[in-house]
């Protein structure tokens, strides 16, 4: 689905992506980790050309995503995006939020795009909200609005950039729960995420990246158990919480 | 004083009208009005021109704003009455040169005033039209102007209020509007400058400071809305 051929990507003189080559398959779940300036937000945004690459090719679903004459926008529309700040338009409602590209992008009428959407809120079970606004949400509530947003596009694959790290905690499971409800449906997902409980549970593969390297590919088990780098036992010894007994 | 406004009121309010060109507040409230109105469509365009990210649409569109903003609005005005009938051709009548200034000048400054209101929204809001898959100018159209016009509201007021003060500048090249009255009834009456004046400077004051009033308002009660943020958790630093 996704093919990563040695992609270069530089800010400036930095080096932020460094020879990544990688390939994810149809409906592989692969959650990506690693500490902060790792690369690993940059990784996810290069997929949908929200950034741009110096060198390399990116492959999505055998298109070469940077080819001359690429629709960009066709090829964005098939690919949901979620972001850290939720990002939910704050002049339009809930069921707005959601019906806007489908209708804009895939033509659908408005009962068409209000039905589609409501069955993705109440998916997400938020339909009670379909005529809220925004502001009226607390953080989790609006990024489940925002996943739903990006539902209603039916995107094959769906990328998620630290979903849950702008949220306070107590809101953090209800937004994994319906990630891991996506899982079930088979849905190719890369997540990057610092929810460890979440990698261990759902991902198929764990992706440790650090300094623009990914320097380890693993199943969550060998990743968590037997990490084989030793910047990723280093990680993986650092993200323990100090206080907690279990390892 | 009472007298002279029991003489001159109507004059003062719409000039000749209707036995000649309308003229007096009304004309400066209708010359004030269509200038915001077509300087606005202007303004939105050459403000998307000026965040534009193509570089031939936004450095000359930069530099036009530049020069517009840096010369005063009389040198448009005398631009308006003198060069542009000997590129036309055709005399424009006084009200149509001064509309035509207006518009220039106010598009430019309403420019610099939907570039801030564009640029004040988070990042995020064209980057996810984007990643829906909407095109530049409909994620622009869609997503950021709503936004972007809703917040410049209470600027736009100011923008109107100046607006009003600068049609007095009309008087320079003879239009009819409420100063160039004020300056005839004075010649009529003659003894009585200073009251004239009074007369003429609070009617500016009630209705711009009344519409000032009205700006803050408006920034309070959109700034309690709280339409413009787009998020309530707070960002936290990751691990």
């Amino acid at each position: 689905m996704i093919e990563l051929d040695k992609v270069n990507k530089w800010y400036g003189s930095y080096h932020a992506l460094v020879d990544v080559t990688e390939t994810i398959h149809k409906g592989e779940v692969v959650v990506v980790c690693g500490p902060s300036g790792s690369g690993k937000s940059t990784l996810i945004r290069t997929l949908n050309r929200l950034e741009p690459i110096q060198s390399g090719r990116i492959v999505v679903d055998g298109q070469d995503i940077h080819a001359s004459g690429l629709d960009v926008n066709a090829f964005r529309s098939r690919i949901g995006f979620v972001f850290q700040q939720f990002n939910l338009f704050p002049h339009l409602t809930v069921l707005q939020n959601c019906t806007m590209a489908p209708m804009q992008l895939r033509g659908l009428s408005r009962t068409e795009a209000d039905e589609r959407a409501m069955a993705l809120l109440h998916r997400v079970g938020l339909s009670n909200k379909a005529n809220a606004w925004p502001s009226e949400l607390s953080g989790g509530q609006q990024q489940r609005v925002a996943i739903a947003r990006a539902l209603a596009m039916q995107p094959p694959l769906m990328l998620f950039d630290e979903p849950t790290s702008a949220l306070d905690p107590e809101m953090v499971g209800e937004v994994l729960l319906v990630m891991r409800d996506l899982t079930r449906d088979g849905m190719t997902m890369v997540c990057v995420t610092h929810e460890m409980g979440f990698a261990r549970e759902v991902a198929d593969r764990v992706l440790f990246m650090d300094e623009g390297k990914v320097l380890e590919r693993a199943t969550p088990d060998d990743f968590f158990n037997r990490p084989q780098h030793p910047r990723a036992q280093q990680f993986l010894s650092d993200i323990r919480s100090p206080f907690s007994r279990d390892a | 004083m009472i007298e002279i406004i029991n003489d001159y009121w109507v004059y003062f309010l719409i000039g000749q009208y209707p036995n000649g060109p309308l003229g007096g507040l009304a004309l400066t409230l209708l010359l004030a009005s269509c200038g915001l109105l077509l300087a606005l469509p202007l303004g939105i365009v050459l403000g998307l021109a000026r965040v534009s990210p193509w570089r031939w649409l936004r450095w000359p569109v930069t530099g036009l704003v530049f020069v517009v903003r840096g010369v005063p609005l009389l040198m448009v005005i005398f631009w308006a009455y003198f060069f542009l009938p000997s590129v036309t051709g055709v005399k424009t009548d006084q009200f149509t040169t001064m509309l035509i200034a207006l518009v220039i000048f106010d598009a430019a400054y309403l420019a610099e005033i939907v570039r801030a209101g564009i640029l004040g929204l988070p990042r995020g809001q064209m980057e996810t039209a984007r990643a829906l898959g909407l095109g530049y100018f409909r994620a622009m159209r869609l997503v950021v102007l709503p936004q972007a016009l809703r917040s410049m509201l209470p600027s736009l007021v100011n923008q109107f209020v100046s607006t009003i003060k600068e049609t007095s500048l009309g008087y320079i090249i003879g239009l009819a509007e409420v100063s160039f009255i004020a300056t005839q009834i004075n010649t009529q009456v003659f003894t009585k400058p200073a009251q004239i004046y009074l007369i003429l400077g609070g009617t500016y004051f009630i209705l711009c400071f009344g519409l000032s009033r009205f700006a803050y308002w408006l920034e309070r009660r959109l700034a309690r809305r709280g339409t413009s943020i787009a998020t309530t958790a707070t960002p936290k630093v990751s691990a």
